[in-house]
């Protein structure tokens, strides 16, 4: 290809946006090679890269006497887990095509795979979950897809692997199909708009209805796996269109005379900016307009009502931004607004609640235990906060919710906490960003779980989810 | 019927034309073709906010932070994203550099005149005044950059930083690519990368005891396209040799590697004058030229997206000299 022509192709290809997604499942499963045919029919891999894996697939004699290159060895990490011949860790890959930048949390499947799971799923717009054809719907799959309904993830593909190992049998397709859709009646996953669920026959192997669609499927006539993920709205174009606008305040910009000396040289007029002071942040959901009423939300106080005057970035002044913007919001009436506060569309904020009720998914060797005292991230505000009860714990085999009084690594539970200050929980349901929070260990300062806010009992708009 | 149109009628109008195109853009979203693209964020503009979203975390919520700074583009875009962060008052925190003593002058010429015009502090770790002290000892292949690791925890300890920025990307090498955004590091500097925290949503957990400190790699999610398309859409500045230039240069271990006082050719090595640029800035003993010449960030953009070969597979013998380096010299608190 011409530098011309490469240069035209960049050209008519921006902008392109970016797309999270996370890979679920074991190296048995061909995870690796999935993801490493993914990488590598998405021209990700380049020369030097692919001579070493083709130097090691050579040395190890894969693919027998016609050779090959073991695709999974692109994912080959850290030296512990080559010895080892297991995953440790989430990994992230990066590749892109004319249409989108990906990243890919690959995370894996053996060690610690609710911890791997709900890590990659967090942030992921969509997850791939990996099943072998010969074996089909196993434990661990029931595991992935609970983790996937529990965080809500918007998209979850389902693909069945090494089809060509069934000799592209129908039939077994057909059938995995039928219980990975019973699986997720089950969850209540895919039928409640929440989610939406995708089967794909693929062997990452030969590529088949990886890249493009195979003809060795001609049953399937669904979309190639990249095609999905090509096209699939990302979570942060639906978070943006969302209506409740949402800002957790970082920091305080209020320069007082400290004004930036580069800005200062172009012009800036200082003057102007002596009193400056705006509300540094990120906008979890929603949009907001100059001129749009909000509430600023601070514990011990009651919402207070203000205006937006200015949007600021980076000495550009916009008259909207929308989530996942990082700006600056300066409002009408000097009110007294640190870290930690929200603000927020006018009157759609519930009142903060010092109870909070949630769903946890124990990360950690510790077990939790009732009374015991960690505390709680929430947006850009961290409280202290007492375990009062766990309420139950999520069977994996039933999708029972049955009684228990801890919880252990790997767990999914329902727990009831006290804050020591109220926070504007929100129903995770509803609202990824203020409905997530970490639970930490005081002592060691360790993430102990990934929390997700349920309504209080009472509250009905939830019963109809098992988790 | 008024032949007049009122203000009203015109805000009318305008708002629902805004509530047109808004549910459109929202149909097209859904229905998963893909809105206009004007509608959404492009890639950059969601990482960029990424970036400057941790950046603020750290400062929020760290003592005393510090942010590396080697006068390398993926710094340069770091310092970049921070002066966006906190426009417009002044990057709140100094600047830190490692120094091997085996600097291109021209990428020193490039820090100092930074750190002057956005008015920083700089802390310089210098790798020479621990050779000359018998701290470190220099290698025998002359390289170095594994012997930064010592002034750089140094630096962290003595100016009590417990955070320090780096523009580490997990595109980079495999070791990073299971690095976190915040990485927590012992008294000794040390990563454990069997025992990372989770990181969740866009929560960072950046609590640490004493004597513990935390790496924050707001770029993680970049890769090197990444980096240069910001470069070129922010206009922002870089040392030239990043550029297409004439240098003398002879050829070593694969890579065109630049004449220098710390980089002499051997009897049988031939100095030649060749078109090159650099794809990353590091000890000159050990950093090789590549040969380009793509004179202009627009040339480099399409030379880095057409090129087939990783940028450290390139241009960095250190990273070359076994296939666990990077992981290796990570686990003994390097960048």
């Amino acid at each position: 290809m011409s530098t011309e022509t490469l240069a035209a192709g960049l050209e008519t290809a921006l902008p392109t946006t970016l797309f999270r997604f996370a890979t679920a499942g074991s190296v048995d499963d061909g995870k690796s090679t999935l993801v490493g045919r993914l990488l590598h029919d998405s021209k990700a891999i380049l020369a030097d890269t692919l001579d070493a894996v083709a130097r090691t697939s050579a040395d190890r004699g894969f693919g027998g006497e016609k050779g090959g290159i073991d695709l999974a060895l692109l994912t080959d990490g850290l030296r512990a887990e080559r010895e080892q011949g297991i995953t440790i860790d989430v990994a992230y890959r990066y590749f892109a095509t004319d249409r989108r930048s990906f990243i890919l949390a690959d995370c894996p499947g053996h060690v610690q795979y609710t911890k791997n799971t709900v890590t990659g799923a967090s942030t992921a717009d969509a997850v791939v979950v990996l099943i072998d054809a010969r074996k089909g719907v196993l434990e661990q799959t029931r595991r992935h897809l609970s983790v996937l309904q529990l965080l809500r993830v918007a998209h979850v593909i389902v693909a069945v692997n090494k089809i060509d190992l069934v000799d592209f049998s129908e039939q077994v397709f057909r059938d995995i199909e039928a219980d990975v859709q019973k699986v997720a009646r089950e969850l209540g996953l895919g039928s409640d708009g929440v989610a939406d669920l995708l089967v794909v026959p693929v062997s990452a192997l030969d590529g088949d209805n990886v890249v493009d669609r195979s003809e060795r499927t001609p049953w399937y006539t669904g979309p190639a796996l990249l095609e999905v993920l090509e096209t699939l709205p990302a979570a942060d174009e639906l978070e943006a269109e969302l209506e409740s606008f949402r800002f957790p305040v970082q920091l305080v910009i209020r320069p007082q005379g400290a004004l930036a000396p580069d800005a200062v040289a172009a012009g800036l007029d200082v003057e102007a900016y002596r009193d400056y002071r705006a509300y540094a942040g990120q906008i979890t959901e929603g949009s907001v307009k100059v001129g749009d009423e909000v509430s600023v939300i601070s514990p011990g106080h009651e919402p207070r009502t203000t205006t937006v005057i200015g949007i600021d970035f980076a000495g550009q002044s916009l008259d909207e931004a929308a989530a996942p913007q990082s700006v600056a919001v300066r409002l009408a009436d000097e009110i007294d607004i640190a870290r930690g506060d929200t603000i927020a569309a006018a009157g759609t904020v519930r009142e903060s609640t010092a109870d909070l009720y949630a769903s946890l998914a124990w990360l950690s060797p510790k077990p939790l235990r009732e009374g015991q005292k960690v505390l709680v991230k929430h947006g850009t505000r961290t409280v202290q906060a007492l375990v009062r009860n766990v309420t139950g714990k999520l069977d994996l085999a039933t999708f029972n919710v049955e009684p228990a009084s801890n919880l252990e690594l790997n767990d999914i539970g329902h727990a009831q906490l006290r804050l020591s200050a109220p926070l504007p929980l929100e129903n995770y349901l509803h609202h990824r960003r203020t409905g997530a929070f970490l639970v930490i260990d005081p002592n060691d300062g360790n993430t102990l779980a990934a929390g997700l806010v349920k309504d209080h009992p009472g509250d009905h708009e939830d019963e109809r989810y098992v988790i | 019927m008024s032949t007049q149109t009122t203000s009203e009628d015109l805000e009318l109008n305008q708002l629902q034309s805004e509530a047109e195109e808004s549910a459109a853009a929202w149909r097209a979203s859904r229905s998963g073709h893909g809105g206009s693209s004007a509608e959404r964020l492009s890639s950059l503009d969601t990482l960029e906010s990424e970036a400057i979203h941790i950046i603020r975390e750290v400062v929020a919520e760290f003592e005393k932070p510090a942010l590396l700074f080697s006068g390398g583009k993926d710094s340069v875009v770091m310092l970049h994203l921070a002066t966006k962060a906190f426009w417009p008052g002044k990057v709140p925190f100094p600047v830190l550099h490692v120094d091997t003593g085996h600097n291109f002058p021209e990428v020193i010429d490039f820090r100092d005149r930074t750190v002057e015009r956005l008015g920083l502090k700089l802390v310089v770790g210098s790798v020479q005044e621990f050779i000359d002290r018998g701290e470190l000892a220099e290698r025998a292949d002359g390289t170095r950059n594994p012997l930064q690791t010592v002034p750089l925890l140094d630096a962290i300890q003595h100016n009590k930083f417990d955070a320090v920025f780096g523009g580490g990307r997990r595109d980079e090498d495999k070791a990073r690519a299971k690095e976190r955004i915040l990485s927590l590091r012992d008294e000794f500097g040390q990563w454990d990368p069997r025992n990372q925290r989770p990181e969740l949503w866009n929560l960072y957990n950046g609590r640490h005891t004493v004597g513990q400190h935390v790496r924050a790699f707001p770029i993680s999610n970049w890769t090197e396209l990444d980096i240069w398309r910001y470069i070129e859409r922010e206009n922002i500045e870089l040392p030239s040799l990043y550029y297409a230039h004439e240098r003398e240069v002879f050829a070593r271990d694969g890579m065109w590697r630049a004449v220098g006082e710390v980089s002499q050719p051997l009897p049988n090595e031939d100095v030649i004058t060749k078109l090159v640029r650099y794809r990353t800035v590091g000890d000159m003993s050990c950093t090789g030229a590549v040969e380009s010449d793509a004179r202009t960030v627009a040339d480099v953009v399409v030379e880095v997206a057409a090129s087939t070969l990783t940028e450290r597979g390139a241009t960095r013998a250190d990273d070359r000299i076994s296939e666990a380096a990077m992981e290796d010299r990570k686990k003994d608190g390097y960048f």
